[in-house]
């Protein structure tokens, strides 16, 4: 026998079952002590009940905010150096890896010769966005994270979703990681 | 005008706006909110002047100014007229209920007519014209579906209903709702729900799948029907429905109070007049909104009955119990009265 069968007793419903009554009383009786505990909660102020089953669900969004999982990717940021430099070297190694192509970047010279590049332009579109997270895998200068735990905010406009160097620099923070990833 | 006149026309306002009315606008609230504490949730609580927010009470006069302003459309229908008149007949026959309902001793009552059942039994029947003349006048499908499926559901349930009555009519040998509530009496042991209990629970069923609502809601079932027969309403004429619904569960109660928890009846309180008047339609409206609040129970505890099922139940169970409990009624009475 390759599959696992289980055989479950057919119930065979005797007159208490077939009338109905007990198992509604039952069930009113359920959604009645719900009901009494949490009006109970509502009018003392209480969190929470003794038992703990009976708690309020509901999370009153704007207000409360449900905290979101370590590694939850939202709104892009753009590291910096420990001289507030761009980290970014605009190798176009993010903007390869999108799958839905909504990384923009201009390279620039840089007047330093050690580095080589950085970026002039560096857009990202967040209605094209998927938020896969392949931009931050495949940066080898630590530059791009997802890691700002922040939902990117509804805008009025289309040409306000597209996301620009200054602000994704804003959000930013330093970063002390090697510059050049596993092949410095 | 009379004196007469003033007294009738201070009764209706009193009992039907002054109660009903206020009872069916604060059942809107009470439901939403009652079904979220049931189910672990908060319920309306946005709506807010000033920053009070009062509970989500404030979702009501919320809900009003929205009906009152929203778009009122009006569907390409061969029958307008029709359209703009089923939520007139959804709404009146639900109000005018009320008329017959004795809400305290003596003359306490609107019109203490002697054909008092057979208005309740004919004016139920009528309201479920507003449900199927919307659906048949929306010229929609969905629509359509939902006012048969009210009508075939009121058709069978009326039966149950008048049948589970004549137990009533039975025992207490009168059809005028004062004198059935007057000889119940203040012994809890006379009242109808002691001396017919099977008939209370084929009422409440009956009664429960005449509004449409609770387990019985088929008619306007949303996982299938949109909204049944009130899908191409919008704006106040939707809200006419509504309150209807929510005017026909206070009726509802009021009549099961009035036939089987003894009416305005206060347990031990023989004396009537005066402060004894007060306590007894205080009890009476209390009765009632205990009734209200079990219907809405009973809706948000039921998982809704598939259509064929409401047929089965109507046809082969209630139906079959409630003849069975005249009949037992009568051999009863026959043994008892020699």
């Amino acid at each position: 026998m390759t599959a696992t069968v289980k055989k479950v007793e057919r119930v065979v419903p005797d007159l208490a079952m077939k009338a109905y009554l007990p198992a509604i009383l039952e069930g009113l009786g359920v959604t009645t002590r719900h009901f009494v505990q949490n009006l109970g909660n509502l009018v003392s102020g209480r969190k929470k009940s003794k038992r703990g089953s009976e708690e309020i669900a509901t999370i009153r969004y704007p207000e409360e905010k449900r905290e979101y999982p370590p590694r939850f990717r939202g709104h892009h940021r753009l590291m910096r150096r420990e001289d507030d430099q761009v980290r970014c070297v605009a190798c176009f190694m993010c903007s390869t890896a999108c799958p839905a192509n909504c990384i923009y970047i201009e390279a620039g010279e840089h007047e330093d010769p050690t580095i080589e590049k950085f970026p002039v332009r560096f857009d990202i579109d967040h209605l094209v966005c998927i938020y896969c997270g392949m931009c931050e895998e495949a940066c080898p200068c630590d530059a791009i994270r997802m890691d700002s735990g922040e939902h990117t905010a509804p805008k009025y406009s289309r040409t306000d979703q597209r996301v620009q160097l200054v602000d994704l620099l804003a959000r930013g923070g330093p970063s002390i990681a090697k510059q050049g990833g596993r092949f410095s | 005008m009379t004196p007469v006149i003033l007294y009738a026309l201070l009764k209706i306002v009193g009992f039907v706006l002054g109660y009903v009315m206020l009872t069916a606008t604060l059942l809107t609230w009470v439901e939403r909110k009652q079904s979220a504490l049931a189910q672990d949730r908060i319920g309306p609580a946005r709506a807010s002047v000033f920053g009070f927010r009062l509970g989500g009470l404030l979702h009501i006069p919320a809900d009003a100014i929205k009906s009152f302003t929203k778009e009122d459309l009006i569907p390409d229908t061969p029958n307008p007229w029709l359209f703009k008149l089923a939520p007139l007949i959804a709404f009146m026959p639900a109000i005018v209920m009320f008329a017959v309902i004795p809400f305290g001793p003596g003359d306490l009552i609107i019109s203490s007519a002697s054909f008092g059942v057979l208005f309740i039994l004919a004016v139920t029947g009528i309201s479920v014209y507003g449900a199927t003349l919307a659906g048949w006048a929306s010229n929609s499908s969905l629509a359509l579906l939902g006012g048969l499926r009210a009508a075939a559901q009121m058709i069978s349930y009326e039966v149950t209903m008048g049948l589970s009555l004549v137990g009533i009519f039975m025992v207490y040998e009168d059809v005028n709702l004062q004198s059935i509530v007057v000889r119940q009496g203040s012994n809890v042991l006379h009242w109808g729900i002691v001396t017919q209990p099977l008939a209370f629970v084929l009422f409440m069923a009956a009664a429960i799948a005449e509004t449409k609502r609770g387990p019985f809601d088929v008619a306007e079932g949303e996982s299938e029907l949109v909204a049944g027969y009130f899908t191409e309403y919008s704006a106040m004429r939707f809200a006419m429905f509504m309150l209807g619904e929510f005017i026909a569960i206070v009726g509802v109660a009021a009549v099961t109070v009035t036939f089987f928890l003894g009416g305005w009846q206060i347990p031990g309180l023989e004396e009537t007049g005066g402060w004894y008047t007060v306590l007894q339609v205080s009890g009476f409206a209390l009765k009632t909104w205990f009734l209200c609040w079990l219907q809405l129970m009973i809706r948000w505890t039921l998982p809704r009955f598939r259509y064929d099922q409401i047929m089965r139940l109507g046809w082969q169970i209630l139906l079959p119990l409630s003849l069975l409990n005249v009949l037992i009624t009568g051999i009863v009475l026959a043994i008892i009265h020699g």
